[in-house]
């Protein structure tokens, strides 16, 4: 993985704008409507969805070590 | 992760805010943050003053001082204090209604004053807190709660009207274009005078819905389909300058004296002490 998640869940609210500028559709909308990391392997951490997020509610570095996991933040 | 250094900027018991998902605003909101953090202001000496409307809310959001004032009257209140405090940066954020309805004349009399403020619209072409009336920035044809049948009004052009009527920094972006609109609004901060931008913001719910573009991904593709930059806008010819396609980038910089500098001389000829 070249990119280390973080979701602010408590900001989300489902609007589908990340889901819809990510060029490698790594994300999608859980049944709850919050957004989640469907295919963290394909992303290539541009930033597309951290960027028009109005909520600021996902966050994405780019990371070195090809283990670490993403993080979730609910606060 | 690193928490984002704009995130200070935010008063964070605050959120998240309370607009509608997919709301363009937070997009805009996050941009002026991010254009003070660049040009170096801090929460002490840089005040928000905003006038009433889903925009206008951004103010309770923004950890600075902050002026939540009355409908179309965000410019009045700025003015007093860049008045009795001219050292302070003055931020005005507005909404289509507040600015160019209500609040018309006001603005283009701040524009004709070159009052030194820095005035940033988030244009969303409907009244969105009130449920969906038309503006005077409603494009014809669209439809609102109170043009059922398509808008006939010919809508204002913001940048024009504030270039018309003086003042000295005018540009447009959008809430798709972020980098270009964190751009425009700190470039605006450069300028000494009246700053205007404009900036595009979807309003899925109230504007959105009734005219079918209910989903926010598809209002921002709308605008990256139709915003041209303005010096590619320039070679267009004419006949391709159709749709609904609009120009995006600086409209006009000029210079010229700022009221509270001629203000200060009036009052030094008249014998007060000058702050
Ligand atoms: C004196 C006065 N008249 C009318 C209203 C009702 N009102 C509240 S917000 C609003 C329009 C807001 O539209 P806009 O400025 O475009 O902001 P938006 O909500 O779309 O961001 C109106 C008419 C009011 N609050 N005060
Ligand atoms: S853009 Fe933000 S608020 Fe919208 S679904 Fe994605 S994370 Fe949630
Ligand atoms: S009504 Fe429109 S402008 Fe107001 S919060 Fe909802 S989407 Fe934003």
């Amino acid at each position: 993985m070249k990119s280390e998640f973080t979701l602010k869940l408590d900001r989300c609210k489902g609007c589908g704008i990340c889901v819809n500028f990510c060029p490698k559709k790594v994300l999608a909308l859980d049944t709850l409507g919050k957004v989640y990391v469907a295919h963290p392997e394909d992303c290539i951490a541009c930033g597309q969805c951290e960027l028009r997020c109005p909520d600021y509610a996902i966050f994405v570095d780019k990371i070195k070590e090809a283990t670490s996991q993403g993080t979730e933040n609910k606060g | 992760m690193t928490e984002r250094s704009y995130e200070k900027y935010f008063r964070q018991n605050r959120l998240p805010h309370l607009w509608c998902p997919g709301c363009g605003n937070g997009i805009a909101m996050k941009a002026i943050v991010q254009a003070i953090e660049n040009k170096g202001w801090t929460q002490d000496n840089t005040v928000i003053v905003s006038g009433i409307g889903c925009s206008s809310r951004a103010s309770g959001y923004m950890d600075f001082d902050t002026l939540h004032t009355a409908h179309g009257r965000a410019i009045p209140f700025a003015t007093g204090i860049k008045l009795s405090k001219p050292n302070l940066n003055v931020v005005v954020i507005t909404g289509d209604g507040d600015c160019t309805a209500i609040g018309g004349n006001h603005f283009i009399h701040g524009c004709r004053r070159n009052i030194n403020l820095n005035v940033i619209l988030f244009n969303n072409d409907i009244y969105g807190m009130t449920g969906g009336q038309a503006s005077p920035m409603t494009p014809l044809g669209k439809k609102a709660t109170t043009a059922p049948y398509g808008s006939i009004d010919r809508p204002f052009d913001a940048c024009n009207l504030a270039q018309a009527a003086g003042a000295t920094f005018v540009a447009r972006s959008t809430a798709f274009h972020v980098q270009h609109l964190v751009k425009m609004i700190q470039e605006s901060f450069d300028n000494t005078g009246f700053s205007f931008v404009e900036a595009l913001v979807q309003c899925p719910t109230a504007y959105g819905r009734k005219n079918r573009m209910a989903e926010p991904a598809k209002m921002l593709q709308w605008m990256k389909d139709n915003a041209v930059m303005k010096n590619v806008w320039d070679k267009l010819p004419e006949e391709k300058k159709i749709g609904e396609k609009f120009p995006i980038g600086l409209f006009y910089n000029s210079e010229s004296e700022t009221y509270d500098v001629a203000y200060k001389k009036v009052i030094q000829a008249a014998g007060g002490i000058a702050k």
